[in-house]
């Protein structure tokens, strides 16, 4: 379901390259230190390494195979080294990423309006509420509002998107954004932000993860995590005393080893690289969140509030048929609408226009025969048309249709209700056409459903997250697509404020809201709810209230920022489950070796406690080994699936569980079993141990 | 193992079960404040202490309030049983005459016997290293000890309701009120049920009275031999180290007395354990017959079954309440039956003697346990005891066979959640209810949630410092004594890995407040008396509080509606995974320890050594 839109190997070799590096640079205590787990098994690497060099010198008592000594001392290292290059990883594409964002936050100029003239200045000196000119083939010098004027911009640099947008100003398509590149015409910037806090400087700031703080859920793990180490650390620091008792007692590298294995290395090494992984996967998906806070409430979602318009339907409706009222001649009434239609650009425009062509074959006609003149579409007479020969054609809303004809005696409405309100059923949207000022009829415009959204919405649901659909239309509309398009609720006729109670009754529930949102009245909603996606071709005010930016404004995405949302915290739990059962195992490796004498008979070379070497590993000494080194080399092998995360399934919480419990759970039972094994047999024949 | 047998395990359970939800739900009311058939009687009590009191039972606490009304009245009954072990030589109920606890160990060295001794009642322990005939006077044994019993069982039983409210209120402040919460369990789920309790037992012949001991003569004398003393009473030691011996004829046995069946009924059913006599449970005036073993046992799984569907009322979902029952039901049967098994199956080391089971023997290792019980009641009643924490004994745990003694340890070891101490047990369990719905929870896409309660880092801290109690006091204070030979060792009577699994033993049962002993070790010493009398208190007071700290959290937070995206707390599944953390975290922590105790001990009696 989710789709890497920039596919980037786990292994590229370039960042492959700068982990490697960057691994022996994290083993700096002071960063160790952040990690406890890690901390605990540098720490005990540290001593084995000293003990070691000591044992060089000076004999010291029970340590006879250096060799054996060696190889611990080093695999613990590694275990170490492994995790820093898992973290080195998964921050190696953002950090890659960084470096081709800064490219384009090149040094520019901008020319700062005074008055009457501009003045040329470096765009490092502007400030907020600077007024600046940029014209066609120059770079935007700094995030701002459009205060006069449109172009077509190039946004290429932080969407990854090569066509150019409008932006304009006004309305919602008026912000522009540091380091992009106006293509055509020119427009007058206010200036929205200082040096270094610009959305480039964000941007480059949340890739590179130089501002990652731990989330909510990572801290509560880091708890767990480094409580279950201390309870080991107790476990193994008083089995020695056990073991002087029952005069067995154990080297330092044994009992580090022990302790190595059984604290949750695998998830301890694997945490941060997963919370950072999960952040670059929105960050492939184009989607920039400001906290990795907002990521895990994505998962946590309740509640998604979906416009209609660009979401659940194709965002332009299409003429399905022409409705005419008693008396009228459907033919006449589709030559008026496609003469008023015929300067109308937008996509309804268009489709009235090809659907009175495919109906009844009326071509769009030349007018420099006429004298025409169109009238534009404008939010205070809601109609629009033209003026053909002294005869003015119109279409629009259907009651401000009603009323320009009621001005000259034709009262329609009773005839026109009952059209619109069948219209209104079928979930279409009505729009009225008069010519001379005399009613014609009605144009069925029909929201379409976009492909694949009741399937979608339908696996929501399955995981429990309820849908509801916020529209401006009347409620008869909404309730028809909201059927046809399966979402569980909708709002009809909202306002902002609308939206705003219903987030608020949802939170007081208890529930977690998402919305998406670009105009600057969505500002206040997408600030209330939990995860605000805001659309980058919105509004600034609306880019600031909510904690995600899509930089490619597609308004579906919400679905998948939930998905990656749930796809992060199940990599943890997955990967805590995993390290936790992989202990038995290692139990059962490493206990049996370090007594293997203990109690042994006169001369025998088994003790009783061999019995529980169900492995059958070769020597004490291989076994300790094996098991060290599975423990290191399941760090490594489970990067990817710590960069990728593991398979999202839209599944009730109880089969994932089932699944998921079976998978990591009972795998990771029965896993180290096998690999420790394998380890064992391979190292003995190639007699390292 | 006989069909029998197994009946009668399978029995006592369904026994078990069926007063699950009868008393979930008497439970549920008592602590609702709603009516109950005992109000006539009870309420104008509860109303009279109220107003005597100068407690207000409409007013609720914040869990920092609840937490500390319930230590400043332990720490004060404890204060006050100490002074009346000093002191009870000077006080009435005394027809043995018996010292002050600890008056006459000035020339021995002070043991501090009388801080364990209230320390361990306090804490719901019941760990006893005297010997109760010969030390506590009837009124000790009346106002001091069974006070406490009534008293610690009674606070647990408060603290896991104020823990259930935590999980079943929404956006409140405060967990309920501790002093109604007390008196209520004391009135309504504890003395009911132990005035009929005591009144059974009676019937089966448990004595109760107030009589000084009877002397009976000995029909077949018997010679012993003891230190023989000079005229001034001191041991004769000879050039060789040993000590001089002589052989003393007994012609008179002492029988002790006392108001038993009163103790006995709350011992059991407050899940105390705390004998009255040093056989304990294995004692005729304590347990007579099998009926009245059959009630014990009933007594000590009672409350704690009950609190499982009371979880599931208040908290609104009867299933978790039941996968809750589920969890601990499974955990008690394999602890039952390895422990049949083991005991059952007999000692290998005395093969080609005749250790079946038939008409005329019961057959299996009888070492230590009592011939009217026998093999299945003695492990019965073995593995019940440990699982619950009550820690009465009706057999010796250390004559079980390495694997049967294995059984009543790791039930300790797995902190009060099969069953457990009444109340203890619940929210035993219940931390780790939250431990592993939090683990696991994250699988499934969400912040882990709790009946609807989101588990966050707080939650995740109070839970862990919870399940550190238990490995930081076990084995830190059991690691010091196996390699101290003056104060440690030496008190073992037995070496190897019977000795660990002794002192294993010891410190698992302080710290869980089980208070069984496994036996075997000399304990009233001042170090084990000491060491013993902190891990009770930490392994009640450490956990109680983190434990209060989660309730009061959970209970301020939001209540997220349950969907089909909820993590499932009411499936086998969850059951399941219960199981499995708890058995994982438990086998964790103590397996390298248990596997130089019992576990090499087991495989070492195949090779023919014993210890």
């Amino acid at each position: 379901m989710i789709k890497q839109t920039k596919k980037v190997a786990v292994w590229n070799w370039l960042i492959v390259k700068r982990a490697i590096a960057d691994s022996f640079v994290k083993l700096n205590p002071r960063a160790m230190m952040k990690n406890p787990v890690m901390f605990v098994v540098e720490v005990g690497s540290l001593l084995t390494t000293l003990q070691f060099i000591y044992g060089l010198f000076r004999p010291v008592a029970g340590v006879t195979n250096s060799k054996f000594e060696l190889q611990i001392t080093l695999w613990l290292w590694f275990t170490v080294l492994f995790a820093n290059f898992a973290e080195a990883m998964a921050e190696g594409r953002g950090k890659a990423q960084a470096d081709n964002l800064r490219k384009s936050r090149t040094e520019t100029t901008a020319k700062r309006l005074l008055n009457a003239t501009f003045e040329i200045v470096n765009a490092i000196a502007l400030r907020k509420d600077d007024v600046v000119l940029v014209v066609a083939g120059e770079f935007i010098p700094g995030d701002g509002e459009i205060i006069e004027g449109v172009a077509s911009v190039d946004e290429s640099a932080i969407t990854g998107e090569s066509a150019p947008v409008i932006r304009e100003a006004g309305g919602d398509r008026s912000a522009v954004t540091g380091g992009t590149r106006v293509l055509s015409d020119q427009i007058k910037i206010r200036i929205t932000s200082n040096p270094g806090e610009t959305f480039l400087d964000r941007m480059i700031a949340l890739v590179e993860g130089a501002e990652r703080q731990k989330t909510p859920n990572e801290i509560a793990l880091n708890i767990l995590l480094a409580g279950l180490t201390i309870i080991f650390l107790l476990a193994v620091v008083t089995l020695q005393p056990f073991a002087i008792y029952s005069n067995a007692p154990q080297t330092i590298f044994v009992l580090v080893s022990l302790l190595v294995c059984l604290i949750p290395t695998t998830i301890g090494g694997l945490l941060s690289a997963i919370g950072i992984a999960g952040m670059d996967r929105l960050i492939q998906h184009n989607v920039l969140a400001m906290s990795g806070r907002a990521v895990e409430a994505a998962g946590d979602v309740n509640t998604l509030l979906l416009d209609k318009t660009g979401t659940i339907t194709l965002g332009n409706r299409q003429a399905t048929e022409f409705i005419p009222l008693s008396g009228v001649k459907e033919q006449v009434l589709a030559d008026a609408a496609q003469l008023s239609s015929l300067a109308d650009e937008t996509p309804e425009g268009r489709s009235i226009v090809i659907l009175a062509k495919e109906k009844y074959g009326l071509r769009g006609r030349e007018f420099a025969a006429h004298e025409a003149t169109f009238i534009p579409f404008t939010a205070q007479t809601r109609m629009s048309g033209v003026d053909l020969n002294g005869f003015e054609i119109r279409k629009g809303a259907v009651d401000a249709i009603v009323k320009y004809v009621g001005a000259s005696g034709h009262d329609v409405s009773a005839e026109m209700t009952e059209i619109v309100e069948r219209i209104s059923k079928q979930g279409g949207t009505p729009l009225a056409v008069s010519y001379d000022k005399k009613p014609l009829g009605v144009i069925y415009l029909k929201d379409i459903v976009k492909g694949g959204m009741r399937e979608r919405f339908a696996h929501l649901r399955q995981m429990g997250i309820k849908t509801i659909m916020i529209t401006g239309d009347n409620p008869l509309t909404a309730a028809t697509i909201a059927r046809e398009a399966g979402v569980d609720d909708f709002l009809a006729q909202a306002t902002p404020e609308d939206k705003m109670r219903l987030i608020k009754e949802e939170q007081a529930g208890g529930k977690l809201v998402a919305m998406t949102g670009d105009g600057t009245n969505d500002a206040p909603a997408l600030a209330q709810a939990d995860v605000g996606v805001a659309m980058n071709t919105g509004t600034q005010a609306a880019k600031e209230a909510g904690n995600m930016v899509d930089l490619d404004s597609n308004p579906t995405k919400l679905i998948e920022v939930v998905e990656i949302g749930k796809q992060l915290l199940m990599t943890r739990g997955a990967l805590t489950t995993f390290s936790i059962a992989n202990d038995v195992a290692k139990y059962f490796a490493i206990i049996p070796a370090m007594f293997a004498m203990l109690y042994a008979a006169n001369g025998g070379a088994n003790g009783p406690l061999s019995a529980l070497n169900i492995m059958g590993l070769r020597t004490p000494q291989s076994a300790i080994l094996s098991a060290v080194i599975f423990n290191a080399l399941i760090i490594i092998t489970l990067i990817p699936l710590a960069l990728k995360g593991v398979k999202y399934r839209a599944l009730s919480a109880a089969s994932l569980l089932r699944r998921n419990l079976f998978i990591y759970g009972f795998g990771g039972l029965v896993a180290p079993f096998v690999g420790i094994k394998i380890i064992d047999v391979i190292i003995h024949a190639i007699g390292l141990a | 193992m006989t069909l029998n047998g197994w009946l009668q395990i399978l029995f006592f359970f369904l026994i078990i079960l069926a007063v699950t939800k009868p008393l979930g739900v008497f439970m549920a009311h008592v602590f609702n404040r709603e009516k109950t058939f005992l109000d006539p009687v009870l309420r104008p009590i509860e109303r009279l202490i109220y107003k005597l009191t100068g407690v207000d039972e409409k007013r609720e606490m914040r869990w920092t309030e609840y937490a500390v009304t319930m230590l400043l009245f332990s720490a004060v009954s404890m204060l006050v049983l100490y002074l009346i072990q000093r002191v009870q030589g000077h006080l009435p109920w005394n027809p043995q005459h018996l010292p002050g606890v600890d008056a006459g160990s000035s020339s021995t060295g002070f043991v501090a016997s009388a801080f364990n001794t209230a320390a361990s009642f306090t804490t719901n322990t019941n760990w006893q290293s005297y010997v109760p005939e010969t030390t506590m006077s009837y009124l000790t044994q009346m106002a001091g000890l069974a006070y406490h019993n009534f008293g610690s069982a009674a606070v647990g039983i408060a603290l896991a309701i104020a823990f259930i409210r935590g999980i079943a209120r929404r956006e409140m402040q405060t967990i309920g009120n501790f002093w109604v919460d007390f008196v209520r369990a004391s009135l309504w789920v504890l003395l009911p049920f132990c005035i009929v309790g005591a009144l059974l037992l009676v019937s089966q012949g448990v004595v109760q009275n107030l009589k000084p001991y009877d002397t009976a003569q000995l029909v077949e004398r018997q010679s012993i031999e003891v230190d023989k003393k000079d005229s001034a009473s001191n041991v004769i030691t000879k050039p060789d180290g040993t000590t001089e011996k002589e052989n003393q004829t007994v012609s008179e046995q002492t029988i002790a007395q006392g108001p038993v069946a009163s103790q006995e009924a709350i011992k059991m059913w407050g899940t105390n354990g705390g004998g009255f006599f040093n056989a304990n449970s294995a004692h005729p005036f304590e347990n007579p017959t099998p009926f009245s073993n059959l009630l014990e046992m009933f007594a000590i799984f009672a409350v704690s079954a009950g609190l499982t569907y009371t979880l599931g009322r208040l908290s609104g979902s009867q299933k978790h309440g039941w996968a809750v029952f589920a969890a601990m039901a499974v955990l008690f049967f394999v602890g039952a039956s390895v422990a049949y098994w083991a005991e059952a199956r007999g000692n290998p080391l005395l093969a080609g003697t005749n250790q079946t089971a038939n008409a005329t023997q019961s057959g299996g290792n009888m070492e230590g346990k009592e011939v009217r019980f026998g093999i299945a009641n003695s492990t019965l009643f073995a593995t019940a005891t440990t699982d619950a924490s009550c820690g009465a004994v009706n057999a010796m745990h250390d004559s079980f066979t390495p694997l049967g003694g294995l059984v009543p340890l790791a039930n300790i070891m797995l902190s009060e959640t099969i069953f457990g101490g009444v109340g203890a047990g619940m929210y035993g369990i219940l931390i780790y209810v939250v431990l592993s719905v939090f683990i696991a929870g994250l699988m499934v896409g969400r912040t882990p949630e709790y009946l609807g309660k989101k588990i966050e880092s707080y939650d995740v801290k109070m839970a862990m410092l919870v399940t550190l109690v238990f490995p930081l006091t076990i084995l830190l204070f059991a690691a010091i004594s196996v390699i101290a030979p003056s104060f440690g060792t030496s008190q073992l009577n037995n070496g190897g890995p019977h000795g660990l699994s002794e002192i294993l033993y010891t410190f698992t049962s302080g710290t869980g407040n089980n208070g069984s002993a496994f036996a075997g070790i000399s304990a009233n010493t001042y170090w084990y008396n000491t060491t013993i009398g902190v891990a009770t208190l930490i392994g009640r007071f450490m956990m109680i509080i983190p434990m209060l700290a989660i309730a009061g959290n959970l209970a301020r937070k939001k209540i997220v509606p349950p969907s089909l995206g909820t993590f499932p707390v009411t499936t086998p599944l969850f059951t399941v995974l219960l199981v499995s953390v708890i058995v994982i975290v438990g086998a964790l922590t103590f397996f390298p320890a248990l596997s130089l105790g019992p576990i090499v001990e087991h495989l070492l009696m195949y090779t023919g050594k014993t210890f």
